[in-house]
């Protein structure tokens, strides 16, 4: 038995621990998919993080650290490259690895903190061939960042979520042709300062109440179709536009990624796809409570440290009460 | 010289290649594409229909019905996912019952087993979810459901652990008839074989034509689909059929073996034979269609759309004949070709055997083919025998799926083995779930690198100039 088990080692999941062991827990387990800790801020190379928790202008890789070396210096356990399979409502984990191959934890309480997922282009259900060259932002991201790899160099992007906006940039930034970002809405989704300071400081043109209808190319991208919608998100015949490009990167949403919630039997809200969960970031399952992005998608990562603390708190108070 | 060399590795191709190899036959699968199951084959309704669609008396009822009947021990050889789901044709009013009785003598007359004409209640009971205007429907136990690709991939890699080769990107460009065989030309490449077999699918009739035969014409029939999440795939047991009419089959409701809800096809007449996108007009109809038939169909779990093209030859029935002698055509294997494929296997092997090939059975033939899903499918015990012997099955690689470095290192080390993105996904299905290979697909890459020893930059999505990235960045390294 394990008192804790944090399942995520991005920024919720460490914030969440750090806060526990503070508030007395000592038997913690961070269980950690990736390779290293700091989850999607591993390759958001880009500043901005931090403002509201430190005061300064972070990396997205210099704001994990802080946590990630506060997790060090507590001693918290934590296994890498390690996936959970199943959570059972009796707060069973089944985890694999390499080292010890499919195994089982009991915990007393347990912190969801896996994050989210981007919307693919399946989901829009948007018409034509399927070339290479069709990559969420983030995936185009990691290839860029981590990888060393450029995906495209005459990019078309659809949705002006924040990732697409820093991935206009980025792309710019090392070679390519960002040629227009394309959001479905008459206004966007995304930061302001990334509005001023991704697309207007680079002259990329922003297309309100614009969409792709149509993807074309067999073997790779060769162009997309958009065109003008209306109020009711429909296109308007009569401004389809080809833009010849190779690639198209996709922002075009998040989705808390709560396979594990419905496994361990956890009542999700239709509206944010994330657990119910009360003040105190607890699940409709006593014992197990959730932070993050896997709650609801955050706009900034200094909120989802604040959640995860509260998250962190409140599970050791169920630990301590509990014994 | 070969004995025989099967032009296209469909699953039409692939099956008769497999049964090729059972005898004493150098025999060799030529491809056009990067990977086999690259056509029809690839996206089509993935189901083994039971037999009364086709006309009484035609090639395509006999052989849909034995295929239908084979493929249960087929698929169990060649470690495939099959399923006995049953299928239902709806009717809305009598003059659809009409055509469901017409069916079911059509059906009767084909030889299918068990059929039945199912009304009122009982309809509801063997499936809950139809829409309340069904008042009728056909009923047949033995529709089925396997993965095309699967079966497709499967039947190429036994035959080729029986010692038949496969030559990928190797374009038929010309046929000519040579002492004894006929030489077969791809650019540079030229190989010789004894007889030839056709089965290029939309493209048959083309290498008909190389040697002569131009007796008929094949089409593409473009055919789109919706594929949902696994939380859906339960929504139906059994196949969903309408009733056919003039305009086609309709849009079938079907779970598929994996456990997800698929919805299509369309089906349009095209004169591309490369044109394999959707269209808007065909994923609303889909979307409109599918939630006639069944209630509370959830879109918004749709995971992907894809668009297939099946070959339509022009006699209406399947083209497998001897044009001139030493060639055989296996054409406008549309619908129900999947189905038949066992069975049109066997039929091509019997005109081998009447034009003089010396079929003696292999002595080391081995039918039987390692499960692809074999550690998918494993208890947790036996996973971690498999573990404990390669550390790389406890490393998943794709979440959403749980797809293991074990796994996709096998696809890409097993016959056929993988060469691209799309090649790893239709054998272990990573990069397949609800995210489509936004967090896996950059280590898949690397695994395909690294296993293939090609540079990073060089791997495709599917072959041919589908890379999935163009250079390293500006200060990019070697990972």
């Amino acid at each position: 038995m394990t008192d804790m088990v944090i399942i995520g080692g991005g920024p919720a999941g460490m914030s969440a621990a750090i806060a526990a062991y503070e508030s007395g827990v000592r038997d913690i387990l961070i269980i950690e998919r990736d390779t290293a800790l700091g989850g999607i801020l591993q390759q958001c190379i880009h500043n901005g993080f931090g403002l509201h928790r430190f005061g300064e202008e972070l990396t997205g890789p210099e704001y994990a650290w802080r946590y990630e070396a506060r997790v060090r210096e507590l001693g918290i356990p934590v296994k890498l490259g390690t996936t959970v399979l199943d959570i059972t409502p009796e707060k069973v984990i089944t985890a694999t690895n390499p080292e010890d191959g499919i195994f089982k934890i009991e915990a007393r309480a347990v912190i969801l903190a896996m994050g989210c997922r981007e919307r693919p282009r399946g989901a829009l259900n948007i018409a034509g061939s399927r070339p290479a060259g069709i990559y969420s932002a983030g995936t185009a991201q990691k290839y860029v960042n981590m990888k060393g790899y450029l995906p495209g160099k005459e990019i078309v992007i659809l949705g002006s979520g924040d990732i697409g906006l820093i991935m206009a940039r980025r792309m710019t930034l090392e070679g390519a042709k960002v040629k227009m970002v394309c959001e479905l809405m008459p206004f966007s989704g995304g930061l302001a300062r990334n509005i001023e300071q991704c697309l207007n400081d680079f002259d990329i043109p922003l297309r309100l109440s614009h969409t792709v209808v149509e993807i074309h190319g067999r073997e790779r991208v060769e162009g997309v179709t958009v065109a003008r919608v209306d109020e009711n998100r429909k296109p308007i015949s009569g401004t389809y536009e080809f833009v010849p490009c190779d690639t198209l990167l996709l922002s075009v949403g998040l989705i808390p990624e709560n396979e594990l919630t419905k496994k361990a039997g956890i009542e999700l809200d239709p509206i944010t796809n994330g657990p119910v969960v009360d003040e105190n970031r607890e699940t409709s399952v006593s014992g197990i409570f959730a932070c993050g992005n896997v709650v609801r998608v955050h706009s900034l990562v200094d909120y989802v440290s604040e959640e995860a603390e509260t998250a962190g708190k409140a599970a050791a108070k169920y630990i301590l009460e509990e014994q | 010289m070969y004995d025989v060399a099967v032009i296209g590795a469909g699953v039409a191709g692939g099956m008769i290649a497999r049964r090729l190899s059972s005898f004493d036959l150098k025999v060799c699968i030529l491809e056009r594409e990067h990977d086999v199951a690259m056509g029809a084959s690839r996206a089509n309704s993935a189901i083994v229909h039971a037999g009364f669609d086709a006309k009484e008396g035609s090639l395509k009822a006999k052989l849909n019905v034995k295929g239908s009947e084979m493929m249960e021990k087929t698929a169990a050889e060649l470690g495939v996912k099959y399923k006995r789901n049953g299928s239902l044709v709806i009717g809305f009013n009598e003059e659809d019952k009409k055509m469901l009785y017409e069916l079911l003598h059509r059906g009767e007359v084909n030889g299918v087993r068990d059929l039945r004409i199912v009304e009122g209640e009982e309809l509801f009971e063997i499936e809950p979810n139809l829409s309340k205007n069904v008042v009728c429907a056909l009923y047949a136990p033995t529709g089925a459901i396997v993965c095309p690709y699967e079966l497709n991939i499967a039947a190429v890699g036994n035959a080729m652990d029986n010692g038949a080769e496969l030559k990928l990107d190797f374009e038929v460009e010309g046929i000519s008839q040579i002492p004894g065989g006929y030489e077969i030309c791809s650019g540079n490449e030229v190989v010789k074989s004894r007889f030839v077999i056709n089965a290029a699918g939309i493209y048959s009739d083309e290498i008909a034509k190389m040697v002569g035969d131009n007796s008929f014409d094949v089409h593409p029939r473009r055919g789109e689909y919706i594929l949902l999440d696994k939380e859906c795939g339960n929504l139906v047991k059994t196949t969903v059929f309408r009733t056919p009419s003039k305009m086609g089959k309709g849009i079938l409701v079907t779970p598929t073996v994996d456990g997800n809800l698929l919805l299509g096809p369309t089906s349009e007449d095209m004169t591309d034979k490369e044109g394999k996108s959707t269209s808007p007009d065909g994923l609303a109809k889909i979307i409109k269609e599918a939630g006639e038939n069944v209630c509370g169909i959830p879109f918004n779990k749709t995971i992907t759309s894809f668009c297939g093209l099946r070959a339509v030859g022009s006699t209406g029935d399947f083209i497998i004949n001897t044009p001139v002698t030493g060639f055989i055509n296996v054409a406008g294997i549309e619908s129900p070709g999947l189905s038949a494929s066992p069975a049109i296997a066997e039929y091509v092997v019997s005109l081998l055997e009447r034009l003089g090939a010396d079929l003696k059975p292999k002595a080391d033939y081995n039918p039987q083919r390692a499960p692809m899903h074999a550690f998918r499918n494993a208890n947790i015990a036996e996973k971690n025998e498999m573990i404990k012997r390669d550390k790389r099955y406890g490393r998943i690689i794709c979440r959403c799926e749980e797809i293991t470095e074990g796994e996709i290192i096998s696809a890409i080390r097993t016959n056929p083995g993988a060469r691209d993105l799309d090649g790893v996904k239709r054998r272990t299905r990573a990069q397949m779930g609800r995210c489509q290979g936004g967090f896996c697909s950059p280590q898949i890459v690397e695994l395909i690198s690294r296993e293939l020893g090609i540079p990073y930059e060089e791997v495709t999505k599917s072959g041919g100039n589908s890379r999935i990235n163009i250079s390293k960045t500006k200060g990019g390294a070697d990972i």
